[in-house]
């Protein structure tokens, strides 16, 4: 046997197409994802120089960012409308297959890619957006890119890429009852920082990974990008197969047999070598609320806000000081004193069906706070429906949730789904950027369960306890 | 793409860390189908109020930055959002060097393929530029061949650029025509993995 390799190694080197020295590889891409926003200056440079798209049986396309969560098709923006009707005519003119608004497979975009199966072990994978690492959880290479490089695969199916350095996040231990696969990303931002994976693909390994389930494993890697890092992906293993067992991209019968052995060779190998290695504890992750500007600026629900005194340098501590200001809240305050205004559960980390499972157990039979306006935008048209035949829409509509059609919402607010300036949202989404929900909209990332909670007490409080306290 | 080489400034300084790509071009300015035009957006949410107007207390407001070309700010810039419109924003408005202590990979190459230079200099080193042009009308050169920054009063540091970017960079090249010069390549790797 040669020497071992981790996953992203092995991946790497299926894929080179063409090396030379002092250049990056030339590697092949398997499947380029595409939707409405970053996609048209593409096309069109495309149309321009008269290429055509080299692979359209590789790439998919789907309408995500801008669509309407209810009212479907009244677009009251006609720049909005303008972008979703270009993606409709490229994907005509290229023959590019698209989920678009009215069509069953519709949702946002790293959703539907592992729901049909288009999303598997080994493959590289792209996509126009950052969150294109939620797809590593299946143990696929795969990364945002720029509209460009969206032009260059479309044009040529490959990359110039540097090989990644290799990282290897540890998680040992156990996650405990109602900590979630967020709550792990977003203590694993908190302790190591929004820039630790600059420059690396992460691969996240140890126990308490294995037993995470295949839609935790994409919380996981979806939040990777926040932690700096282009990619994030586990090792497949059984929990892999078993999702992707039927799924209609997915190789059937005998075929998938084979397929999976194959797959079952990209593991990581024992004693393989990483560039560097970090390690966390699952045992001592509690429930996470983000009250800053950026997603590592995040404490425990039982915490309590940071003093910008508390600060290591100077850049840090003006760093806390204009977030507090942002979000309107004071050093020291207990983030389970803070009142909330708006909760999003959706969006690419939080929107599957069992992240709603989850969401409804903890409002079943209560009823959202008054002060509060609460929604569900489901991931995708398949998670919707699969919801509403277990009834969940019911249990959230009792409750005084507002049920939508499936897109990517409030997690960016491009279309009409916005927090009004200096009101605060519990959202299950990854970024908690200035205005990203909104022009001057206070955003507090959560895990469903603890946005569930937060919509029913109006204030953010330990999920845990909350579960456990008959009503 | 525009090859660049030699290029001196009007430099602005923005001294902050993590300046996200959500800031550089908020999402309601993404919807445009084009490639122009983004300029009027950059950091917007910073550079006008609620009502539109100008604010006053944003320093890139000030006259004094009129036509600053070199922008220079602190740790991890342009994280966040792959969108290609923050450096179409950048360029738009007039930034042709990009100067940090550390960028964000995504938005790093981004640049490049649009022909805005990176420059990552050390953090000590960003700092003296800030220092140098916050509230002063400040220039600053670049020479991409020599990978140096300069300017008059005796500041000097050399910065790394892989070689292959540098190229692309200098020489404004079509990376699509350069990739389809390998294309018997992609078609045999096509062929050995149908
Ligand atoms: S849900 Fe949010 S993060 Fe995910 S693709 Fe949509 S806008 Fe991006």
């Amino acid at each position: 046997m040669g020497k071992p390799k981790t996953i992203i190694e092995k991946i790497w080197d299926r894929h080179v197409v063409h090396q030379e020295p002092n250049k990056p590889d030339l590697i092949y891409i398997d499947l380029q994802l595409v939707h409405e926003v970053t996609s048209p200056q593409a096309f069109e440079g495309l149309r321009m120089k008269g290429r055509s798209v080299r692979r359209p049986d590789r790439t998919f396309a789907t309408m995500d960012h801008n669509v309407p969560t209810i009212a479907r098709h009244i677009i009251n923006d006609p720049v909005s409308k303008k972008q979703m009707e270009t993606l409709k005519e490229n994907c005509k003119e290229f023959n590019v297959p698209l989920a678009d608004i009215d069509h069953p497979d519709q949702g946002i975009v790293h959703v539907i890619g592992p729901e049909l199966g288009l999303t598997q072990p080994g493959k590289t994978i792209v996509c126009g957006d950052s969150h294109t690492s939620t797809h590593g959880a299946f143990g696929a290479l795969a990364f945002g890119i720029g509209t460009s490089e969206v032009e260059h695969v479309l044009a040529t199916q490959t990359l110039w890429q540097a090989p990644p350095k290799t990282m290897n996040v540890q998680v040992t231990g156990k996650l405990s009852p109602a900590v979630t696969a967020k709550d792990l990303i977003l203590a694993i931002i908190a302790k190591f920082g929004v820039r630790f994976g600059t420059g690396y693909v992460i691969e996240y390994t140890g126990e308490a990974i294995r037993n995470l389930s295949m839609e935790e494993r994409m919380t996981v890697c979806n939040m990777s990008i926040e932690a700096g890092a282009r990619a994030g992906l586990i090792s497949p293993d059984q929990t892999t197969f078993d999702y992707l067992e039927n799924r209609r991209h997915v190789p059937k019968g005998e075929a998938f047999d084979k397929v999976v052995k194959d797959w079952s060779s990209l593991a990581t190998d024992d004693g393989a070598h990483y560039d560097a290695t970090v390690e966390i504890d699952a045992d001592e992750v509690e429930p996470q609320v983000t009250w800053g500007t950026n997603p590592s600026m995040c404490i425990p629900v039982s915490g309590q806000i940071p003093a910008p005194e508390s600060a290591k340098s100077e850049a840090a501590k003006e760093e806390i000081e204009r977030a507090l200001e942002y979000m309107g809240l004071e050093a020291n305050q207990p983030i389970s004193s803070v009142n909330i205004d708006h909760v999003f559960i959706g969006s690419c980390t939080n929107s599957r069906i069992s992240d709603l499972r989850r969401a409804a157990k903890v409002v079943e039979g209560k009823t959202v706070h008054s002060a509060v306006h609460a929604m569900v935008v489901p991931g995708s048209q398949t998670v919707k429906l699969a919801a509403e035949a277990e009834g969940l829409d019911k249990i959230f509509t009792a409750a005084g949730f507002e049920w939508r059609e499936a897109g990517c919402s409030m997690c960016l607010a491009m279309n009409d789904d916005i927090v009004p300036p200096g009101e605060r949202c519990a959202s299950t989404s990854n970024r908690n950027f200035e205005g990203r929900q909104g022009n001057g909209a206070r955003t507090h990332l959560v895990s469903p369960e603890m946005a569930a909670a937060a919509a029913v007490e109006g204030r953010f409080v330990d999920v845990r306890n909350y579960l456990a306290t008959p009503v | 793409m525009e090859p660049i080489r030699k290029h001196s400034g009007l430099v602005y300084p923005i001294n902050r860390s993590n300046i996200d790509t959500d800031q550089i071009i908020p999402k309601q300015f993404l919807k445009r189908i084009e490639r122009q035009g983004f300029g009027q957006f950059l950091f917007y949410n910073w550079r006008f109020d609620n009502e539109g107007n100008k604010r006053k207390d944003f320093s890139l407001n000030d006259a004094k930055y009129d036509g600053a070309s070199i922008l220079v700010a602190g740790e991890n810039f342009g994280c966040g959002s792959s969108r290609e419109h923050a450096p179409w924003a950048l360029q738009d408005f007039g930034f042709k060097v990009i100067i940090a202590s550390s960028f964000a990979d995504i938005f790093y190459n981004n640049c490049v393929k649009n022909g805005i230079l990176p420059v990552q200099l050390s953090e000590q080193q960003t700092k003296e530029l800030v220092e140098k042009s916050e509230g002063k009308s400040y220039t600053l050169s670049v020479d991409l061949e020599k990978q140096i920054v300069f300017d008059s009063e005796g500041f000097k540091a050399d910065f790394e650029l892989k070689n292959y970017l540098r190229e692309m960079l200098l020489n404004g090249w079509d990376e699509i025509a350069v990739t389809l010069t390998h294309e018997d390549r992609i078609d045999a790797y096509e062929k050995a993995n149908a």
